[in-house]
C-alpha cells in the first residue's frame, strides 16, 4: 500500500468501526415496512391511475391517525388534479366506513377502488364487498405495497441521529483542540447549561419573553455564547499565567458554571420563549437536513481546514507535541493555549443555544455529564489524549459512533441501564482496536 | 583458543522500522572483562542495536545468547533478567525521585511488604564507594549534574548485579575531567569481570578505553579489529566508507561591524555577570565546564528564561526581548542543545518541524502554503543531505544526525542575522560533523554572527576565531586569538 494510503487508514480507521455498526443494526432491524403519509398515497395514487385511467371512481379510506389524514389530504389532492371522481373520503371508524358505503349504493353510484392505508385495508367491512354491497359494482382495495428495509436505516432515523448529536459533535470540536493541545476542558458541560439559561433568560427579560423578534432571539443567543467565551478565557489565562493544570482549572469551572446557571434560572426552567426560536434546532430547511446539522456540518468543515491548512492548526499540534520546542521556535504558546480553551467555551456556549432551541426552554439541568460523552467522541475518534495528534473527522466519527451505538440499543429495545454498560465498554474497545491497529 | 562461549554473543539482528532498515543482519560478542567499543555514523545502526540488547525494541530477525545459551530480549524486563544495563544517551532517570530511589525502582529492598529505606541507603552508599565516588544520595536527581546522573546510571546498574553494561556516547556530556574519572571507573569495572559496550564519537577516547573495535555501517558489520591493529584513520575510513582529510575545515575570515553584544546578563547563581560581543563573520566559541553557565547565558539571550539584568543588542540597537518569540523577530536563532526535548516535535512530520519557526513567511492570510514549505524543505533536504525515505517522515524515526540536520534546516530557513549553537555536533559521526563545521564557516562568511557552545576542546580550537571561558557564570578570559591557543590555556581559565 501506498504510504499515503496508511497514513489516511490510521487517521481515519475509526470509520470502518462506525460502517461495521452501521450494518450491524441495519441488519438487526431489517423489518417489513410499509409506506404512511405522503408516500402512501403517492403508492396508491399511481396503482389507480394505473388500473382505472381518468375516470376512476375512488372511496378513500383513513383512520384518525395524523399520518393517514396526510395520507388521506394527499391522494385526495392528487385523484382530483387527475380527475378521478372521488365519492367520500372517510376518516376515523370501520362503521364511518360502513355508513359511507351504504349512501353511495343508495345513491346508486358505482365504485372502481378503495383507497386504503396499511391500517383501514385490514377492516373486516371491506372484506366481502360483493355480498356486502353488491350495488357498488366490483371495487378493488387498493393497499401501499410492503416492503424491506431496516429500521435503521430510514432517512428519519438517520438523520434523527444526526440530530440528536450535533450538540455533542459541536462542542467535541473545542474539545479536540484543547486536548490536542495536550490539556481537557471538563467545563463544557456546564458551560453548555449556562448558556441555554442565558440565552432563555435573556429573550424572557430582555428581548420580550414570547414576542421577541428574530433579531431579538439572535443578541440573546450571541450575547451567552460570548460570556461563556469569556469564561473559556478565565480559563486560560488561569491556566497560561499561573500554570494551574487544565484538570484543575476547569474542573473548577465546571462547578462555577453550573452552580451561576442554577443560580440564575433558580433552579427552574425558563420556558418563555416564542415558538420560533424552535428553528435552529428542530427546524429542517437545507435539503430536509436539520439547521442543526447543516450547522455542525459547516463548523467541522471550518474546523478542518483550521487544522489542517492554517498557521494557528499547525501551532495547536505543535504545542501539544512537544510545547518547550514548540516555544523555542518563536510559537506564542500561551496565545495558542488561550485560543484553544476561548474556543472550547464558545463552541460549549453555542451547543447550549442549540440545545435550549430544540427543548424551547432554558435549564441548569441541561448538558449533564455532557463533558464525559465529549470526551469520550473525541478520544474514540483517534485523538491522543497526551496531545500532539488527532483530526477533526476523526472526532466527528467518534461522535456518530456513539450516537449510532445509542440509537441502535434503542431501536433493538435494550433498557437504558443496560445501554450504559455497553456505551462503556464500545468506548473502551474502539480506542483499544485503535492501539492495536497502530502497533 | 578456548572454547568457553562469549558473555554475549549477537547473531543476524535484523530491525526495520516504517521507512527505514536500521539493522540488516548485525553480529557482535562481547567476553566478560572485555570493552568492545561500537563504532559508526549516525543511522549506521548502533543505537538500534542496543536497543534490541536492551529489550527496548524486539528484532525481527536474529539471535541473542548469553554465555552460549540463547535467551529471549523481548521487553527490558528480559534483558535486564540476562544480566544486561543500557545506560542511554537520555538517562532514565526519574527526575523527582532522589539517588537511591531510582537507583532501585523497579527492584526496592522490601521488608514485609514495606521499602527498607535504611537498608537501600546502606546499599546505594556501598555501590558509591565501590565507584569511588560521593554523590548526594538524598537530593532528587534532577539537580545532580549530568555526571553524577551517569553514575546514578552505573550504580543502578551495578544493584542489580548487571554483567553487561552498554554506554551510549557516556563522555558526550562530561568534561575532560569528568571523563577520566569514568574512564577510572570502566577499568574498575573490567576488573570485576563486567563487559561493556562503549560508544563514542570521540575516536581518542575510544584507543584509551577499548580492547577491541566493532564497525557498522549502514546497518551492517564493516569490520571488527583488536585495538593494537587498528589506526584512527582506518577507523574513520571504516565508518564513512571513504577517505577523510582534514577534521576541520580551513577557512579565512575578516570579521566586521559588532552584530551581537551582550551586557550584564544576569540571572540567579548560573549566570551571575557575562558581557560579550560578536562580529558579523566571526564564530565565537562559548567553552567552560559542564554547568559553568554557557547554556544558561545563551537561553537569556534568546528569551527562553527570563533575564534579571542585562541587555542584548543587535547591530547596535537594544532589543526588547522577553521570549523567544521577540528573540526570533529579531533575527535570533538558537539551536538547542536536546534535540528531542527541545529542539523538534518527535511525533510530528520532518516537514512540519521545519515549518515550524518559519511558518510566519510560509503562510498567507493564515493559511500555510504547504507547496511552498514542501519546495523549501525540499530544498534544505538536497542541501544538508538529510536522509529521509519522505517529507511526512516522523521526526522521531531519524536517527540523531538526521534529527540535527532537521533542526539546522529550521533555523536555516530563516536566515537569522546571529546563530547560535549549543553542542552542535554532540552526538554526530564524524562526517556529519564535518558538514557541520563548513556549514559554520560558510554562515559566517555569509556575514553572520555565529556562537557555538562546545565542550569538545579540539573543536573550540579548530572551529572558533576567538573564545570565551566561562566559570560559575562569569567570564573568567577570553581568548582573542584561537588558532594559537592550548588545550591547557582553555583549561586553565575554566577551572579558575
Amino acid at each position: 500500500m501506498k504510504p499515503s494510503v496508511t497514513r489516511w487508514l490510521a487517521d481515519y480507521g475509526m470509520i470502518f468501526v462506525l460502517l461495521l455498526l452501521c450494518a450491524f443494526f441495519s441488519v438487526v432491524t431489517y423489518s417489513e415496512q410499509s409506506p404512511t403519509g405522503e408516500a402512501a398515497a403517492k403508492q396508491v395514487g399511481a396503482a389507480i391511475g394505473e388500473q382505472f385511467g381518468k375516470t376512476a371512481r375512488v372511496l378513500i379510506a383513513a383512520s384518525d391517525q395524523p399520518d393517514d389524514a396526510a395520507f388521506a389530504a394527499k391522494l385526495e389532492r392528487d385523484l382530483a388534479s387527475a380527475g378521478a371522481t372521488i365519492h367520500a373520503v372517510v376518516k376515523g371508524q370501520p362503521k364511518d366506513a360502513r355508513e359511507a358505503l351504504q349512501k353511495i349504493a343508495a345513491s346508486g353510484g358505482k365504485l372502481d377502488a378503495i383507497a386504503c392505508t396499511q391500517v383501514t385495508g385490514a377492516w373486516l367491512v371491506f372484506s366481502d364487498l360483493k355480498t356486502d354491497f353488491p350495488a357498488l359494482g366490483e371495487p378493488r382495495v387498493l393497499t401501499p405495497r410492503s416492503y424491506r428495509w431496516p429500521n435503521f436505516l430510514k432517512s428519519e432515523n438517520l438523520l434523527n441521529i444526526a440530530n440528536q448529536i450535533a450538540v455533542i459533535a459541536i462542542v467535541a470540536i473545542g474539545m479536540t483542540m484543547v486536548i490536542i493541545t495536550g490539556g481537557i476542558d471538563l467545563s463544557v458541560g456546564s458551560l453548555l447549561a449556562l448558556s441555554a439559561v442565558l440565552t432563555a433568560k435573556f429573550i424572557r427579560d430582555f428581548a420580550g419573553g414570547a414576542e421577541a423578534s428574530a433579531f431579538g432571539m439572535f443578541l440573546a443567543c450571541a450575547a451567552a455564547v460570548v460570556l461563556c467565551g469569556f469564561i473559556g478565557g478565565f480559563s486560560g489565562a488561569m491556566i497560561t499565567r499561573f500554570g494551574i493544570p487544565p484538570f484543575i482549572v476547569t474542573l473548577a469551572m465546571m462547578l462555577v458554571g453550573s452552580g451561576c446557571a442554577y443560580i440564575l434560572a433558580k433552579g427552574q426552567s425558563i420556558y418563555q420563549i416564542p415558538d420560533s426560536f424552535v428553528w435552529l434546532g428542530r427546524g429542517a430547511d437545507l435539503l430536509r437536513m436539520p439547521n442543526a446539522v447543516v450547522l455542525m456540518l459547516v463548523l467541522y468543515g471550518l474546523a478542518h481546514v483550521l487544522m489542517s491548512r492554517m498557521k494557528l492548526g499547525r501551532y495547536l499540534y505543535a504545542v501539544g507535541g512537544n510545547r518547550e520546542a514548540a516555544r523555542l521556535s518563536g510559537v506564542p504558546v500561551q496565545r495558542v493555549l488561550l485560543f484553544a480553551y476561548i474556543a472550547s467555551a464558545l463552541l460549549a456556549g453555542l451547543g447550549g443555544v442549540i440545545m435550549a432551541s430544540q427543548l424551547k426552554s432554558g435549564s441548569a439541568t441541561y448538558g449533564n455529564m455532557y463533558e464525559l460523552y465529549v470526551i469520550a467522541a473525541v478520544v474514540v475518534g483517534g485523538t491522543s489524549l497526551s496531545g500532539g495528534e488527532g483530526k477533526m473527522f476523526g472526532t466527528l466519527t467518534g461522535a456518530f459512533t456513539i450516537a449510532v451505538i445509542q440509537n441502535g440499543m434503542n431501536l433493538t429495545n435494550v433498557e437504558s441501564y443496560t445501554q450504559k454498560v455497553v456505551l462503556g465498554l464500545v468506548i473502551l474497545g474502539a480506542v483499544l482496536l485503535d492501539k492495536i491497529r497502530q502497533r | 583458543m578456548t572454547t568457553t562461549p562469549p558473555l554475549l554473543e549477537m547473531r543476524g539482528i535484523v530491525k526495520s522500522f516504517p521507512g527505514v532498515q536500521a539493522l540488516r543482519g548485525v553480529d557482535l560478542s562481547l567476553c566478560a572483562g572485555e570493552v568492545l567499543a561500537l563504532l559508526g555514523e549516525n543511522g549506521a545502526g548502533k543505537s538500534t542495536l542496543i536497543k534490541v540488547l536492551g529489550g527496548a525494541h524486539r528484532a525481527d530477525a536474529g539471535v541473542l545468547a548469553i554465555d552460549g545459551r540463547e535467551t529471549p530480549f523481548d521487553s527490558p524486563q528480559d534483558s535486564r533478567r540476562a544480566g544486561v544495563a543500557v545506560i542511554y544517551q537520555e538517562f532514565n532517570l526519574v527526575p523527582g525521585l532522589t539517588a537511591v530511589e531510582n537507583i532501585f525502582l523497579g527492584q526496592e529492598v522490601t521488608r514485609a511488604g514495606f521499602v527498607a529505606r535504611r537498608q537501600e541507603r546502606a546499599r546505594a552508599a556501598a555501590l558509591f564507594q565501590r565507584l569511588g565516588v560521593e554523590i548526594d544520595l538524598d537530593a532528587p536527581c534532577r539537580r545532580l549534574t549530568t555526571a553524577q546522573q551517569q553514575l546514578v546510571e552505573i550504580a543502578k546498574a551495578l544493584a542489580f548485579e548487571a554483567r553487561i553494561i552498554v554506554m551510549d556516547e557516556p563522555s558526550a556530556a562530561l568534561t575532560a575531567h569528568e571523563v577520566a574519572r569514568l574512564f577510572e571507573i570502566i577499568r574498575e569495572l573490567k576488573r570485576q569481570g563486567i563487559g561493556i559496550i562503549y560508544i563514542s564519537h570521540r575516536l581518542e577516547e575510544v584507543f584509551a578505553i577499548a580492547d577491541r573495535v566493532t564497525v557498522l555501517r549502514d546497518g551492517r558489520n564493516v569490520g571488527e579489529r583488536p585495538i593494537q591493529r587498528i589506526t584512527r584513520n582506518e577507523m574513520i575510513e571504516l565508518m564513512v566508507g571513504r577517505e577523510l582529510k582534514d577534521e576541520f575545515p580551513a577557512r579565512s575570515v575578516t570579521p566586521g561591524a559588532v552584530r551581537l553584544e551582550v551586557r550584564g546578563l544576569r540571572r540567579g547563581r548560573a549566570v551571575r555577570d557575562v558581557s560579550f560581543t560578536v562580529r558579523r563573520g566571526e564564530i565565537l566559541a562559548l567553552t567552560g565546564l559542564v554547568g559553568a553557565g554557557r547554556t544558561e547565558t545563551v537561553r537569556l539571550i534568546f528569551g527562553a528564561d527570563a533575564r534579571e539584568a542585562g541587555d542584548v543588542l543587535v547591530d547596535g540597537r537594544v532589543v526588547a526581548i522577553r521570549s523567544p518569540q521577540n528573540a526570533i523577530a529579531a533575527g535570533i536563532g538558537l539551536l538547542t542543545e536536546d534535540r528531542k526535548l527541545q529542539g523538534l516535535v518527535l511525533g510530528h512530520s520532518v516537514r512540519e518541524n521545519f515549518g515550524l519557526p518559519n511558518l510566519d513567511w510560509l503562510s498567507r492570510r493564515g493559511f500555510v502554503q504547504l507547496g511552498t514549505e514542501r519546495e523549501e524543505f525540499g530544498r534544505y533536504v538536497e542541501r544538508l543531505k538529510i536522509k529521509v525515505p519522505d517529507q511526512e517522515q516522523r521526526a522521531g524515526n531519524l536517527s540523531g544526525g538526521n534529527q540535527q540536520k532537521v533542526v539546522l534546516a529550521k533555523w536555516l530557513a530563516r536566515n537569522c542575522d546571529v546563530l547560535i549553537f549549543d553542542e552542535p555536533t554532540r552526538g554526530i559521526d564524524v562526517g556529519a560533523k564535518y558538514e557541520i563545521y563548513l556549514l559554520l564557516n560558510e554562515l559566517a562568511a555569509a556575514g553572520k554572527a555565529v556562537v557555538m557552545i562546545s565542550s569538545e576542546l579540539p573543536e573550540v580550537l579548530g572551529m572558533a576565531d576567538r573564545i570565551l571561558v566561562l566559570h560559575e557564570g562569569r567570564v573568567t578570559g577570553e581568548i582573542a586569538d584561537a588558532r594559537r591557543a592550548t588545550q591547557e590555556q582553555i583549561m586553565q581559565l575554566a577551572v579558575a
